[in-house]
């Protein structure tokens, strides 16, 4: 018998042809790529820092910083403070105009976006005229026109505009009363924590009885007075008492200068407002997005179990629009943010122009100052979208 | 025992009254009491923004045309101390600076050049964005080669006059990438003649290139530290969207790449980049490429700029690019696959065409952000439209309250009308995409 035996080898092929040979090879090629460009630079920089004699490392943070600063949240003087110093308070400048700014730009965004789904007319069309306008015209224009019209238009310290209450303006900016707080401010602090934790209690609480009743108590009033009501009755309280846990020092007017008092430059007002009418255009379109999406069908549903169009929109339109706003609005927070380094334009003490541009000059250290700088920035956005990833998942639709 | 919930709480006792017939009256009457008085809250809200509108309004439009100064030659016109007004803009102050800010301090006798730049430009942005234009293919080769290699020479002066090593070191390395494609297909076992044409035809575009670069056209050189106003403006912006747009794509596929040391690049350089910024990338270009360069070269101050926004932009367009890549049907790479496609001719033939269409609107919008964004080249000192503004604004001729007020005001309306002009064409393109999803 014959037995016929196959040779069917496999077809030969070259292993070029491989794509995993082929991916791993144009891998090595881009790894090597980036590795020689970091090493030329590497070599380049090296040699062009010793040329010039100027120092490497962050030693520099721990020297004198020999500048001094319009606005700093910490104790800061150009003969004691370090350029570590003037680093904290850039940052902390930063963050302070983000957070106002992302506040006030929230409430004025979503009441534009409101707006423009209004069924008035004139309302709606203004506020498509607001975001048009606001939207495409550059931040730094618009920085520079508050700037003149806030700055230009404010008298000299010697005849500030006096607008009772401690208030006054000037070109130098808005001089009010500063708190000076007692060591007696810790009883004020806990009226408010036990506020706080009164409100989360009994809204639980409400929470739980209107699911099992449908009774509704008046979460919202009961939540002003604990907030509010119980820190200001200790107030009047404490200082009836006459243990005044905080006093106010007003600015008082000398001859050339205001002395005293709590002053806003009028940089930060500048800073804050463009910030605040830039970023709300956008906020208000994406709010307008959110609340779009959300179908027809659940407004008209709400309506027919008898909700009134303030209850519809609280109860079932905002839940749902919600889970389609944040995710944009939490980046709109991070440009706002970002954006907020074009106060270098106007002189506003952000870390950008502290840092990037003061320490920067003064010791010409380039590259540490560009990587600190931007490490600031990068760890607050990677922080943001961390945190926006976890609510992602907490209000992602929950299939069955 | 009774039901868990308390029935009455939720259940009506008493039938609401009947909502009155729907109102049917037409004309202008009914629908403003429609629309603007249909209830109390309605009506103060119309009469507060009414109010507001009066407050806004009238003192704005004053300010820019009723009680404007349009004729004047120098500050006198615009002082109320030498017989001016100051109460509206001085209009006079931007003619009398309108030449300094389109082209800056280029020399008076070759500004030609640039209004032919502005020329060539506008062809090609209608080519590429006029959906119905003929031949858009071509119109991307020019827009992206020819336009940008032409517009060098026009601005510049060309005549870059390279020197005979140059020409013998580029020969050197034509050969060598000619010789490289050959051995490449030698290697692969396939045919010598495509080989060939692609390398041949890499070493032709780069050499034409030189070649048009390095001819003496006869044109005197202007050098950078000259230009300025919108010229520069328009120039960062195109540089801006003629890099952002290759490099995006580059970008977008390498995140999209099933290579894993592909993808994690791609993806830090776009974070990275996204993370920070555009003034920290526009500073870090200043102060750190000459750092990072050989000591005897150096970078020409507008190219650090320009290097730097082409860099930003390109992250951002990689993510627009991206979001077109993810919402190709897989179908659609399985067919190209399965008809033997390799990768660039399953990308360049099937899969971009179709996702670049879709996120046009997104490009542009990109684009409109850059473009606002070239903005902030002033502040590392590069005299564009708002640079230019801020040196103007402080000219003692002019010195007058308005002129501040007034330069930004120009500057709001020029970036305004490009801005929205963009955001409309990106607005109408999206409807005619959309007219073919709804049938």
């Amino acid at each position: 018998m014959q037995t016929v035996v196959s040779q069917t080898s496999p077809p030969k092929k070259s292993f070029l042809y491989d794509p995993k040979v082929r991916g791993v090879f144009y891998q090595v090629v881009l790894v090597a790529a980036v590795i020689f460009l970091f090493y030329v630079a590497a070599t380049n920089a090296i040699e062009n820092l010793q040329r010039a004699k100027i120092a490497s490392g962050f030693g520099f943070l721990n020297n004198t910083a020999g500048f001094d600063v319009s606005q700093a949240l910490i104790p800061f003087s150009a003969a004691g403070s370090t350029y570590g110093d003037a680093f904290i308070v850039g940052l902390l400048n930063t963050l302070i105009v983000s957070a106002i700014g992302i506040f006030f730009t929230t409430i004025l965004g979503f009441v534009i976006g409101i707006a423009r789904l209004s069924k008035n007319w004139v309302v709606a069309k203004v506020a498509m005229v607001y975001v048009e306008v606001l939207r495409n015209i550059p931040l730094l224009v618009q920085l520079l026109f508050w700037y003149i019209a806030v700055l230009g238009s404010l008298p000299q310290p010697r005849n500030s505009l006096e607008m009772g209450a401690g208030f006054y303006l000037n070109a130098r900016g808005l001089f009010m009363a500063r708190p000076i707080y007692a060591s007696n401010m810790w009883i004020l602090v806990a009226a408010l924590l036990i506020g706080l934790v009164g409100t989360f209690l009994y809204r639980r609480w409400a929470k739980q009885q209107q699911e099992q009743t449908g009774r509704q108590y008046p979460v919202g009033k009961v939540t002003l007075g604990l907030v509010l009501g119980l820190p200001l009755l200790t107030w009047v309280v404490l200082a009836l008492a006459g243990v005044n846990p905080i006093s106010f020092e007003l600015p008082r007017k000398g001859t050339f200068n205001l002395t005293g008092g709590m002053q806003i430059l009028p940089e930060f007002v500048a800073l804050l407002l463009g910030l605040v009418t830039y970023t709300a255009a956008f906020i208000a379109e994406v709010v307008r997005a959110g609340i779009l999406a959300v179908s027809k069908g659940q407004t008209e549903a709400a309506g027919s179990l008898g909700l009134k169009p303030g209850q519809t929109l609280r109860l079932v339109v905002i839940p749902q629009a919600m889970r389609v706003i944040v995710p944009p609005l939490t980046s709109q927070y991070l440009n706002l943010t970002k954006n907020s380094s074009l106060a270098v334009a106007i002189g506003y003490p952000d870390l950008v122009q502290v840092f990037m541009g003061t320490v920067l000059n003064q010791t010409g250290q380039a590259i540490e100052v560009v990587v600190i700088t931007m490490g600031v920035y990068l760890t607050i956005s990677l922080i943001t979208s961390f945190i926006m990833n976890i609510y992602n998942r907490r209000v992602a639709i929950v299939e069955r | 025992m009774s039901t868990a919930v308390d029935m009455p709480h939720f259940v009506r006792a008493k039938q609401v009254e009947a909502l009155p017939p729907p109102n049917l009256a037409r004309g202008p009457i009914a629908w403003i009491r429609e629309n603007l008085f249909s209830g109390p809250f309605n009506t103060l809200l119309t009469l507060v923004v009414l109010y507001l509108l009066y407050v806004s309004v009238p003192p704005l439009l004053r300010f820019l045309v009723i009680d404007a100064v349009w004729t004047g030659t120098d500050r006198a016109a615009c002082r109320a101390d030498t017989g001016g007004s100051e109460s509206g803009a001085c209009w006079a102050f931007i003619w009398d600076k309108i030449n300094y800010f389109i082209y800056g301090s280029y020399t008076i006798s070759e500004r030609w050049r640039v209004n032919i730049f502005f020329i060539l430009l506008g062809i090609g942005v209608v080519w590429l964005l006029w959906l119905r234009a003929p031949r858009r293919d071509l119109g991307a080769v020019y827009f992206f080669w020819l336009f940008p290699v032409f517009s060098y020479v026009l601005l510049t002066g060309g005549n870059e006059s390279f020197s005979a090593r140059f020409w013998l070191g580029f020969a050197i390395f034509g050969s060598l990438v000619m010789a490289l494609f050959a051995f490449v297909a030698a290697v692969l076992k396939t045919a010598l003649r495509p080989a060939l044409i692609l390398g041949g035809g890499i070493v032709a575009f780069v050499g034409l290139t030189l070649a048009v670069v390095d001819f003496d056209f006869g044109l005197t050189h202007v050098p950078t530290s000259l230009w300025g106003g919108i010229l520069v403006t328009l120039l960062v912006a195109t540089v801006g969207i003629v890099v952002s747009l290759p490099f995006g794509i580059v970008l977008a596929l390498g995140r999209r790449s099933k290579l894993p040391i592909v993808r994690m690049a791609s993806v830090i350089f776009i974070e990275f980049v996204r993370g920070v910024p555009l003034i920290t990338v526009l500073i870090m270009a200043n102060t750190m490429l000459p750092l990072f360069l050989p000591g005897d070269m150096t970078v020409d101050r507008l190219l650090r700029p320009l290097i730097g926004t082409a860099l930003f932009a390109s992250a951002y367009m990689a993510e627009v690019v991206r979001g077109g890549l993810q919402a190709m049907p897989k179908g659609q790479y399985e067919g190209a696959m399965s008809l033997g496609l390799n990768y660039p001719q399953m990308m360049t033939l099937i899969v971009l065409p179709q996702a670049l269409r879709i996120v046009i609107p997104g490009i542009v919008n990109t684009f409109i952000g850059l473009f606002k964004d070239t903005s902030l080249v002033a502040i590392v000192g590069i005299f564009d439209l708002v640079k230019t503004i801020e040196a103007s604004r402080i000219d003692p001729n002019w010195a007058a309250p308005t002129i501040g007020i007034t330069g930004y005001a120009f500057a709001a309306l020029f970036y305004f009308v490009f801005c929205f002009g963009m955001s409309r064409y990106s607005l109408g393109v999206e409807r005619r995409l959309a007219s073919g999803q709804n049938r």
